[in-house]
């Protein structure tokens, strides 16, 4: 082997190897800029009133974010009332009762309920809620949301209950335990985890939406005694702020972007804590 | 026909504690022998298991072939045979287990205590309380402790009184062999426990419910040999009060536990006989060359 082809093999090497690097320092990047950035603009607005009051009227400097973060706070339950009694059922329908003819189906079609946009979502919330009732309400917005957890609960759900060894099912058959028993008390509770990790990345996943909220939840300048009216949410609180032509409100569009972004970081770090919990249970 | 495999609560005296339980027929089943059952049980062994032409079917493959043989009570029958010989379906089917596989089917009789396994209006899930089973890998619950994992049955099963609770567990473990090794840390998962004891706790799973018979799908295969002599031990303590059958690939240990041995070749039940003639005299050629070894 001639040292000269020698000489290009290495630079073909090194070439190739910091061309993965630059590309793996794209990816990342942008998440570092958004950081850096939010913090920047974001923390110099954050105090404790942003915490604990209500916006202020224009051109009165302070005010907070008090009811936008509480009734994020509420959508997402009230997503959760939606989203993960549908999405658990019919996960635990497609892993333990469903045929397989069907469940092509039934994942077929949640897939495809992945992929719609979230506005359809909200579309279809204010179909069915806002317009019979006419009236913006909190449980539309929840419902909205809770739309787009269904699927992605369901599929996770499925996805790790397939997971639970056969050998505890027929253990449990075997001491003449009923089968909705073995599912609730055996197979659910050794997938708890799982299960868990998978509503938290759903709720993850809706608590930065906006577009469904625009014609449901509408947003609130005000504490919402009710779910029935109208209610303040983070998204939509950033979203009116950040069109608006006030500095004021800017500055205060960027601090409620920072706390949205640490709610969903809390979520996933639940996430991680909980998934390296689940490895360590199964190494033993 | 059916009326002992009607659901009866746990808690009633004909499923108290073995030593109390003097009549292995449960006083709700009618007995279809007509005259002196008693007298000729002195005779005659008591049979459990009455298995009649029993064909077992994987949709087209037929896994067993007219198997007919008899089970007795209080008694350790053993089944051996090559792999794949039909030996772990057979088990299955005493206690319904091998209908879980799609496409399995059967045809032919087996009677539990002279009434039908199968019959119309018999639920499955009441035929697996009253015939244990312990499978060939361990599988104790992983989110369970060893007192939950050896109390499951009888808690899922609705068995509130604790005091019935706490007395089980003591006996079924004890039963296990298990008691002395595990008493002051009962809290503790039961996948903490090493792989013998893990069996020995699915064991006292098993008999936590008071089964009438316990089927063994090769107990030992993954366990090492001290592990496997207390469990071949355990057997020997509990077929005193209990009918087991074992599935075992390991002769010797057939040769060991079992009073009975039932040599399955391709599905079809070759010989069976005491184990001693099994191993001594064998009647069958193919038998003789199997338990010396000359193939399988």
């Amino acid at each position: 082997m001639s040292p000269r082809y020698d000489q290009y093999r290495r630079f073909r090497n090194a070439f190739m190897s910091g061309l993965f690097v630059l590309c793996a320092v794209l990816v990342v990047s942008p998440l570092a800029l958004i950081l850096f950035h939010l913090l920047r603009e974001g923390i110099g607005a954050l105090n404790w009133s942003f915490f604990t009051q209500l916006p202020k009227p224009v051109g009165e400097a302070g005010g907070g974010m008090a009811n936008a973060i509480v009734g994020t706070v509420i959508l997402l339950g009230l997503a959760c009332l939606v989203g993960v009694p549908l999405g658990l059922l019919g996960g635990v329908y497609l892993s333990e009762y469903g045929s397989e003819r069907w469940n092509v189906w039934i994942r077929f079609g949640a897939d495809i309920l992945n992929g719609v946009p979230s506005i359809v979502w909200g579309m279809t919330a204010y179909a069915l809620v806002v317009v019979p009732f006419k009236t913006f309400s909190a449980y539309s917005g929840g419902l909205a949301l809770g739309f787009i957890m269904i699927p992605l609960v369901l599929r996770t759900t499925e996805e790790v209950l397939v997971l639970v060894p056969g050998a505890y099912r027929e253990a449990a058959l075997a001491l003449g335990i009923p089968h909705w028993k073995i599912i609730l008390h055996i197979v659910l509770r050794t997938a708890r985890k799982g299960i868990i990790t998978g509503v938290l990345l759903a709720m993850g996943r809706i608590a930065g939406e906006t577009a469904p909220l625009l014609f449901t939840a509408f947003g609130n300048r005000f504490w919402s005694h009710h779910l029935s009216e109208p209610i303040a949410a983070l998204p939509l609180q950033i979203f009116t702020y950040a069109i608006s032509p006030y500095d004021d409100w800017h500055r205060q569009a960027w601090a409620g972007a920072l706390v949205l972004i640490f709610l969903v970081f809390c979520l996933s770090t639940g996430v991680r804590l909980l998934s390296a919990d689940r490895k360590k249970n199964r190494a033993n | 026909m059916a009326m002992s495999l009607d659901e009866k609560p746990l808690t009633e005296p004909a499923i108290a504690p073995p030593a109390a339980r003097v009549p292995v027929v449960p006083p709700t089943v009618t007995t279809p022998v007509p005259a002196g059952p008693a007298k000729s049980a002195l005779e005659r062994p008591e049979v459990v298991f009455d298995i009649r032409q029993l064909n077992v079917f994987y949709g087209a493959n037929r896994a067993i072939s007219n198997v007919t043989l008899q089970i007795y009570a209080r008694s350790v029958t053993a089944v051996i045979g090559p792999s794949g010989c039909g030996k772990s379906t057979f088990l299955r089917t005493l206690n319904r287990m091998h209908e879980l596989t799609p496409g399995a089917h059967h045809t032919g009789a087996i009677l539990l205590l002279g009434e039908s396994l199968y019959g119309a209006g018999v639920d499955a899930t009441i035929v697996r309380r009253r015939v244990g089973m312990v499978f060939q890998k361990s599988n104790p619950f992983p989110t369970m402790s060893i007192a939950e994992n050896v109390l499951v049955g009888l808690r899922l099963n609705g068995v509130r009184d604790k005091a019935l609770l706490r007395q089980r567990l003591e006996e079924s473990l004890r039963m296990a062999a298990l008691w002395d090794e595990v008493k002051d840390h009962l809290g503790r998962p039961g996948i903490s426990l090493s792989g013998g004891q893990q069996q020995r706790l699915c064991i006292a799973r098993a008999l936590a419910v008071r089964p009438e018979i316990v089927l063994m799908d090769e107990p030992c295969s993954s366990l090492d040999p001290l592990a496997t002599a207390k469990i071949e031990e355990l057997i020997q303590q509990i077929k005193r009060d209990y009918t087991v059958v074992i599935v075992t690939h390991n002769m010797q240990q057939a040769a060991r536990v079992s009073d009975r041995t039932a040599f399955f070749y391709m599905g079809e039940l070759v010989e069976y006989d005491e184990t001693r003639t099994i191993f001594m005299s064998p009647s069958n050629p193919q038998t003789e060359a199997y338990v010396s070894g000359r193939f399988g």
